[in-house]
């Protein structure tokens, strides 16, 4: 038997069904569908082909965190909750979160007249202790994942090249992208749709 | 074996953000045309996209290619109630301004010309930045989706009230929401895989 998985950002937005905003969602059926398709083809694919499940879970729930949302790191990070192997990665996360708290978009232009827009700030490199539990490959995906969300214009081939030599491959390093850039969109939903709720019940109270 | 990064030599590279067609080249290899499977067409949603090196590197994940192109699409192209579509393309040439996607801005402050015709108006936009006046309404718009872009969000109950103000409802600024967040998919995708290239 399946169950389905309830929609995550209605779940996480705290949009609840036959509300002002559930009839809006409504009205948006493909969006709603298919955000959560994004969801499911990342989070629960028929085959995780080169990134695993706990790889997915352990870079979305930094992300997450990077974002500064409590509820959608507790969401992606519930998985390890439960495991007697992965708990351990929990805290490890949250360290690295700390170290690499940061307000973006930060970064350079290329060459020209917009460099007088380029804005410093941090590059983010994962400490020394956790790199040893977390391994190489780890790693180097949650410093790509912290240039993506913090100061995407700094992306280079070369950052791609420090993943393919931590051990990604190319098929590999497109669906880190796409998770990393994925979650993004989908905090933003939930941001945004969780605070146009409150303020719809409130006018409507 | 290790798999390698492609570094392209890209003269005369678009270095200021602009309405024209630029062009992207990828920065790891897209599937070879010839391979496409079945399972790749579909993902790709769109038989033309096969010409495009963008999604044959995105279609070596299909499942997910597939449900983000239909996002996408649904969030711009379904008009038929809730925001203009130029002011969806407003929202996402905001987030892709303020990211500092020269290419996602260029293609999409293309459409909110063409759907608005205040090409001008884009223009200062993509010149000025994103503090520019074009308006209140259009101000409420871009401040709303640049908002939704920082990190952490900077969203707030005030960016709501503003469009609120303006006259939209609830339907059209959930679509602003959607327009912005989408462009903090698609920025991070075009500036990590790829970079511009000159308009032909």
């Amino acid at each position: 038997m399946t169950t389905r998985s309830p929609d995550i950002i209605d779940l996480l937005a705290g949009i609840t069904a036959g509300s002002a905003l559930d009839r809006t969602r409504a009205q948006r059926p493909e969006t709603r569908e298919q955000a959560q398709n994004s969801y499911l083809a990342l989070f629960q694919p028929a085959d995780f082909g080169d990134v695993s499940a706990a790889e997915r879970h352990a870079i979305a729930s930094f992300v997450a965190g990077l974002h500064r949302q409590p509820d959608i790191f507790e969401f992606y990070s519930s998985p390890f909750e439960d495991s007697d192997t992965d708990r351990w990665l929990i805290e490890v996360i949250k360290a690295e979160i700390g170290a690499g708290r940061a307000t973006g978009p930060y970064g350079n232009y290329p060459d020209g007249p917009l460099n007088g827009e380029n804005e410093a700030g941090p590059l983010y490199q994962v400490s020394r202790s956790s790199r040893e539990v977390l391994g190489r490959k780890l790693s180097a995906a949650l410093e790509h994942a912290h240039l993506l969300v913090f100061h995407l214009r700094d992306a280079s081939p070369q950052a791609l090249q420090a993943l393919l030599d931590a051990g990604w491959t190319t098929n590999g390093v497109v669906t880190l992208s796409q998770l990393v850039s994925f979650v993004a969109f989908q905090i933003r939903v939930i941001t945004g749709l969780g605070l146009l709720s409150t303020a719809t019940k409130r006018a409507t109270a | 074996m290790t798999e390698h990064a492609i570094i392209p030599i890209v003269e005369n590279p678009p270095v200021t953000f602009t309405q024209a067609e630029i062009g992207w080249t990828p920065w790891l290899q897209p599937l070879p045309e010839e391979e496409l499977t079945e399972r790749h067409l579909k993902g790709l949603v769109e038989a033309g996209r096969a010409k495009s090196p963008y999604f044959r590197l995105l279609v070596r994940d299909p499942e997910v290619l597939e449900a983000r192109t239909k996002t996408d699409k649904d969030i711009f192209y379904n008009t038929r109630s809730g925001l203009p579509r130029a002011e969806r393309e407003l929202a996402a040439t905001a987030a892709s301004r303020y990211n500092g996607c020269i290419f996602c801005a260029s293609v999409h402050s293309r459409f909110a010309s063409h759907h608005s015709k205040r090409t001008e108006d884009v223009q200062k936009l993509l010149d000025e930045g994103v503090g520019t006046d074009l308006g209140e309404r259009w101000n409420a718009i871009v401040a709303a989706s640049v908002a939704l872009t920082a990190t952490p969000p900077a969203f707030g109950e005030e960016h709501i009230s503003r469009l609120s103000a303006g006259g939209l409802d609830e339907l059209e600024i959930a679509d602003i929401i959607h327009g912005a967040a989408f462009f903090n998919w698609a920025n991070r995708l075009m500036l990590s895989l790829g970079e511009p290239t000159p308009a032909n």
